[in-house]
């Protein structure tokens, strides 16, 4: 991604997040009362987060490659079962991958 | 009554301590997609929503196009509207302050203003500005700190970096799934953007695996 479409990025996520926030402050409540769009919005973290996994942990541009980041996330969810904080999961993940990456 | 602010602030300061400490995490995974450790900072200062950040850069890392990126964060964003119409009738604030509340609405100072309820109004509002200030700054501030320090690293591969992130967002995800059915939708949101992978452009699977939550949230259960 060039320099400009970085800043591009930055700025434009940093103005739409800001207004969604401020929209929220400045509607009535029925507007968002929609029941179908509570459901569906309550769930959108979920998905997206579940499909950020896939996408930067089994994939590179736009094909499947199982390589040594998979061993992290392994680990990390190996982590995630035995309760790990957070930070714990994260370096977990880091340095089994590192440790792979450099095997090879 | 005398307690009641100090342990509303005990509240916010654990919790903004928390996670702020993700912001090493968001710094770091900005910097392994491309930006700049100031471009990393702005992100936390501007954005200031943690799951939209870290959206934007993971699509820009698996090389995404601006517009997946944008669009993903926005996605992720759509959950503070709907905490800003909970909470603009209890802060009651308007101008500048209307402003910074909404800057500072999103899931940690929403979540411990409304668990003040039983101690009243003020802890509410006490629980809100607390916290939303305590966030912002311990955020930014491990931002910074992760971004530098990624940066001083160098190949985001050597040190794992490449797989601290995706184990960031499988961290992010993980709290939220507390029953089987939120486990089923992780995983055919995981499911649809591997079968997606090789059919769309990058970035499009990510953005695209909103129409698993759309499947699953339209009818009532």
């Amino acid at each position: 991604m060039s320099a400009t479409m970085l800043w591009v990025v930055l700025l434009s996520t940093s103005a739409l997040c800001f207004t969604i926030k401020f929209v929220g402050h400045s509607v009535p409540e029925r507007w968002l009362a929609n029941a179908r769009l509570q459901r569906i919005n309550a769930l959108v973290p979920i998905a997206l987060l579940s499909a950020l996994v896939i996408a930067e942990g089994l994939v590179t541009k736009t094909h499947i490659a199982l390589d040594h980041r998979l061993a992290g996330l392994a680990a990390a969810l190996a982590a995630l079962f035995a309760k790990a904080p957070f930070p714990v999961v994260v370096v977990v993940a880091a340095v089994t991958s590192a440790l792979v990456y450099h095997a090879h | 009554m005398t307690r009641a602010p100090s342990a509303t602030v005990r509240d916010a300061f654990s919790v903004s301590l928390t996670v702020g400490f993700y912001g090493v995490a968001f710094g770091a995974a900005s910097v392994a997609a491309g930006f700049s450790v100031l471009q990393s900072c702005l992100f936390s200062l501007l954005t200031f929503t943690g799951a939209s950040q870290f959206a934007a850069v993971g699509v820009v890392a698996s090389g995404g196009a601006g517009l997946s990126a944008i669009g993903a964060a926005a996605m992720l964003g759509t959950r503070n509207a709907l905490y800003g119409i909970q909470m603009a009738p209890l802060l009651k604030v308007k101008g500048l302050k209307r402003i910074a509340a909404a800057q500072i609405t999103i899931d940690e100072s929403t979540g411990v203003a409304l668990a003040q309820a039983a101690r009243g109004i003020g802890a509410v509002r006490r629980g809100f500005w607390f916290t939303g200030t305590g966030v912002f700054i311990f955020w930014n501030v491990f931002t910074f700190l992760g971004a530098y320090g990624a940066k001083s690293l160098g190949n985001p591969a050597s040190w794992g970096l490449d797989a601290a992130v995706p184990a960031a967002f499988l961290g992010l995800v993980w709290p939220r799934l507390v029953t089987t059915f939120l486990r089923v939708v992780a995983a055919s949101a995981m499911v649809f953007a591997l079968i997606m992978t090789p059919w769309l452009p990058a970035g499009l699977p990510i953005i695209s695996s909103v129409l698993v939550a759309v499947a699953f949230g339209w009818r009532e259960r």
